[in-house]
């Protein structure tokens, strides 16, 4: 995964960037599968490794193979960079160990919907469980955010195919 | 790459599996990984499988244009609608223990069909933010 970061930080060819990026997305996916992240790790495996590989190759179609070079002074940027992930570093210093008991994520609601979901829900795979039924209004957030993206991709794109329409008649 | 005949046959041959995938992946979301959201973007790779391999125009044909707008309205409805029932029945609004009489079978009738919504709202705008750039690919510019 590392090696795939440098080859694309990198490379100027946009192309080997997304293929790299979706080898990347697999690698990901392996690794939030030895994390028992069996569902993150589907998500990401097709989303990210399968369909917006996808569309960013038709992207790409659209437009220059190649990135722009680079213009102006490189420090400002590397600075800003450099620091936000200092910040984000010295946050997780703050967190508790990845395998702690008594940290407050494993000891606040996660005892009531492991121990609980067969009796309330019946449903077995307590993601599915959590996802639709405890945090039902997330969910329906979530698929009103994808309902608008979509709606916002076809507005975005057919007028301008309507305008040429418009511009030929 | 339509005329490429082992891609073809590949394809041919693999579609039905994946599709079938998808709806174990939606309809076994209750028992093992997966869910609406999973399913939906497993349908979506599928169709958008079909249409490298065959070509935008004759995918276009089999899912038209319209059924993918359709869709992407669809699934939310559903997701509300789901939610809606709630009231009529008693409940609160996304209660899904008013949806049977035996509470755990109405959770598990309401997680069902709001999963449903999840994945026709999820293939729908995959597939149309696909078409959409397809269909730019081919204009002059």
């Amino acid at each position: 995964m590392a090696l795939a970061v440098v080859v694309i930080a990198r490379s100027r060819s946009l192309f080997t960037v997304i293929i790299l990026g979706g080898a990347y997305s697999f690698l990901m996916a392996t690794v939030l599968t030895v994390l028992d992240a069996v569902d993150v790790a589907m998500t990401e495996a097709s989303v990210g490794a399968g369909i917006s590989t996808v569309l960013l190759l038709s992207a790409l179609y659209l437009c220059k193979k190649e990135e722009a070079a680079p213009h102006g002074r490189l420090w400002l940027p590397l600075a800003v960079s450099i620091t936000t992930a200092g910040m984000l570093v010295y946050g997780t210093l703050g967190l508790p160990a990845f395998n702690d008991p008594a940290a407050p994520i494993h000891t606040h609601v996660v005892p009531r919907y492991l121990n609980d979901v067969m009796r309330e829900t019946g449903v077995p795979n307590v993601v599915t469980a959590v996802l639709a039924s405890y945090r039902g209004y997330d969910t329906m957030g979530e698929t009103t955010v994808v309902f608008t993206a979509g709606v916002g991709v076809i507005a975005l794109l057919r007028r301008r195919r309507r305008q040429k329409q418009d511009a030929s008649a | 790459m339509r005329r490429d005949l082992v891609l073809r046959v590949i394809a041919r041959t693999l579609i039905p599996f994946i599709l079938l995938f998808a709806l174990y992946v939606q309809f076994h979301g209750d028992f093992g990984p997966g869910g609406g959201f999973q399913a939906g973007v497993i349908i979506a790779a599928a169709i958008i499988f079909y249409a490298l391999i065959q070509g935008v125009e004759a995918t276009r044909k089999s899912v038209p244009e319209w059924l993918v707008e359709t869709m992407v309205a669809s699934g939310v409805l559903i997701y509300y609608g789901v939610g809606a029932v709630g009231p009529f029945l008693g409940g609160n609004f996304l209660d899904y223990f008013v949806l049977s009489h035996d509470t755990v079978h109405g959770q598990e009738r309401g997680i069902f069909w709001v999963e449903v919504g999840v994945a026709v709202t999820v293939s729908g705008v995959m597939l149309m933010v696909f078409y959409m750039f397809a269909s730019r690919a081919k204009d002059p510019e």
